[in-house]
């Protein structure tokens, strides 16, 4: 045997649990996937061959669908730049030499820590019940009770104030990224006369904007795909009237509970295309707005 | 007070404030778990319970039916230990192949890997269903392990970044003291990876702990459920002021995530800032 042959069978030796479990639980489902998708499917019967009608009727006679995305669109396009946006805020608050820095980087990280978990939705439900402590603290601010469980609008801002509650683990990233800004850049700035403002617009967020992308993605594909926060929160509903029917929640009832497994299948697909495209633009849009340091700037 | 006093005074006050601002919810669950049920609402303004009682506990300790709560803490257990062996080994092992060996199509299923990194679990779950059903598997552990064992795409890319900062002098020195290629996968940069192999314990056991949407679609007698699907059976029974019992439960699913963060800190907070891993 020949040392290439050999390479080569060491390499797939060691590779080999990805490549086989890729096959079995990745590539064969997506393809079965994209199969359903095309058919009238309930799990009992054999798949019936429909052609496109899931996908028209996802688009033309399901308002319930649309309803889905458009607040799916609102939760993320919401919630990821607010989410965001304090974690940047925080960290730069973070980014000092106080003693105290590294409690506060705990206490602001622990809601990341365990904001997935159904204790947490548990107690975001209660907290936002009709006698909790949010209308409690309106109340004390002589603002109006809110109906939170009442109302499609205020159920979905329940929810995107529960995405915004854990930008810890973004705030650390950023925390990193701060780190590694140099000190000097500052220095000559305000040597210079910059302003807070020009120094954070002109040095911060070109320095940090990469990792801004990074974040920007993985959040918004994260955001893109919530489950239980919708599904506790509205015990499985998505009510009151559809107002936190997000869309990998009328997916899963879509598919696990009236057995439309061709219709959720389709829904997937569309979620994948969704995400992809929505990717895409965020890297497409990245030239106007990331800065790298070995390119030598702008 | 001299200004800079002052000025650090006011950024201890806000940033401190605002910390703790955040962190109420969390003390007023805990809080009220040690109230009794149907003071909860009626005195949800004030955070010390009067009077403090440990009743909540006992109640939601003793679970649904015949399994107390004990049984889902087991259940869950196990099913995060068993995903916990199955990463560690696959996810070393296949992270050493991509950082270390030379074999052909290597940079093809390395982009793969990176893709499936992106790919929504909702496009692969129907038909994996249907799969597992097919093999008898439903209403077992299996669905839930055993892919564990093929490896997961964030760990993987952790570790083959981590490895990549080991010096490949070392792998050299041990090839010519004799080392076969698994010797040094064992021997050489099993040891130094640790750290990665740390990070990567820690989050899958936050992940399969947290866990519900699987557990959800592949287990449904009660004697099987994790700790998720429990709370989750709460709410769907809370009738009328059962609170306590459910809050109490929700405290205890939290105190093993805490208790892993506060020793693991340092690995946490890291495994996040560098690799940029969902907490």
């Amino acid at each position: 045997m020949n040392t290439h042959m050999k390479q080569n069978l060491w390499g797939y030796a060691f590779i080999g649990p990805f490549v086989i479990g890729f096959l079995a639980f990745t590539i064969i489902p997506i393809i079965s996937s994209l199969y359903f998708s095309f058919t009238s499917y309930d799990l009992f019967n054999p798949p019936r061959w429909i052609g496109l009608e899931n996908f028209e009727k996802m688009f033309t006679s399901d308002p319930r669908y649309l309803h889905s995305l458009r607040i799916t669109f609102i939760y993320v396009f919401v919630g990821v730049p607010l989410r965001l946006g304090f974690a940047l805020l925080v960290a730069m608050l973070l980014n000092t030499a106080s003693r105290a820095v590294g409690l506060y980087r705990t206490m602001y990280y622990l809601p990341s820590l365990i904001g997935g978990s159904v204790a947490v939705a548990i107690m975001w439900r209660n907290i936002f019940g009709d006698e909790g402590i949010v209308n409690l603290a309106l109340l004390s601010m002589g603002i109006d009770p809110i109906r939170w469980f009442g109302d499609p609008t205020a159920a979905l801002w329940m929810l995107i104030f529960l995405s915004v509650w854990q930008f810890g683990s973004s705030m650390l990233i950023f925390l990193a990224g701060l780190k590694s800004i140099p000190q000097s850049y500052y220095e000559a700035a305000s040597v210079d006369g910059a302003s807070f403002f020009q120094k954070f617009f002109n040095i911060t967020i070109p320095m940090l904007s990469p990792v801004i992308l990074f974040n920007a993605i993985m959040q918004t594909i994260a955001a893109f795909m919530t489950f239980v926060p919708a599904f506790i929160i509205s015990k499985g509903t998505g009510g009151p009237l559809d107002g936190t029917l997000l869309y990998s929640l009328y997916l899963f009832k879509q598919g696990f509970e009236f057995f439309h497994m061709g219709y959720a299948s389709a829904m997937a697909w569309v979620m994948l295309i969704i995400i992809a495209i929505l990717t895409s633009l965020i890297f497409l849009s990245s030239k106007y707005w990331v800065h790298y340091e070995s390119e030598g700037g702008k | 007070m001299k200004p800079k006093h002052m000025k650090k005074l006011i950024y201890h006050v806000l940033v401190g404030g605002f910390a703790i601002l955040l962190l109420y919810p969390v003390f007023w669950l805990l809080m009220s778990s040690f109230k009794v049920s149907e003071q909860i609402f009626i005195t949800a303004d004030v955070l010390i319970p009067d009077p403090f009682v440990f009743g909540n506990y006992a109640q939601g300790w003793q679970g649904f039916g015949d399994y107390s709560f004990g049984v889902f803490i087991k259940n869950t257990a196990v099913f995060v230990l068993f995903v916990l062996i199955g990463h560690l080994i696959s996810c070393s092992l296949i992270a050493f192949g991509f950082a270390r060996l030379k074999f052909a199509g290597r940079n093809f299923w390395f982009a793969i890997m990176i893709m499936t990194l992106m790919l929504p679990y909702e496009v692969v779950m129907i038909p994996q269903y249907i799969i597992f059903a097919e093999l008898g598997w439903l209403n077992s552990l299996k669905p839930l392990v055993v892919p564990a064992y093929f490896g997961h795409p964030f760990f993987i890319f952790l570790l083959v970044q981590f490895i990549r900062t080991i010096p490949r002098e070392l792998d050299e020195a041990a090839i010519i003291d004799g080392c076969n290629t698994f010797s040094v996968y064992y021997r050489i940069i099993l040891p130094l990876i640790t750290p990665a192999l740390a990070t990567t314990a820690i989050f899958t056991f936050y992940w399969t702990w947290d866990n519900l949407l699987g557990p959800v679609l592949f287990l449904n007698s009660p004697s099987k459920y994790t700790v998720s699907m429990a709370l989750n059976m709460f709410l769907s029974n809370e009738t009328v002021s059962n609170w306590g019992a459910m809050f109490a439960m929700s405290i205890v699913s939290l105190v093993p995530v805490f208790i892993i963060f506060f020793i693991f800190q340092r690995y946490v907070v890291e495994g996040i800032s560098t690799s940029g891993l969902k907490g």
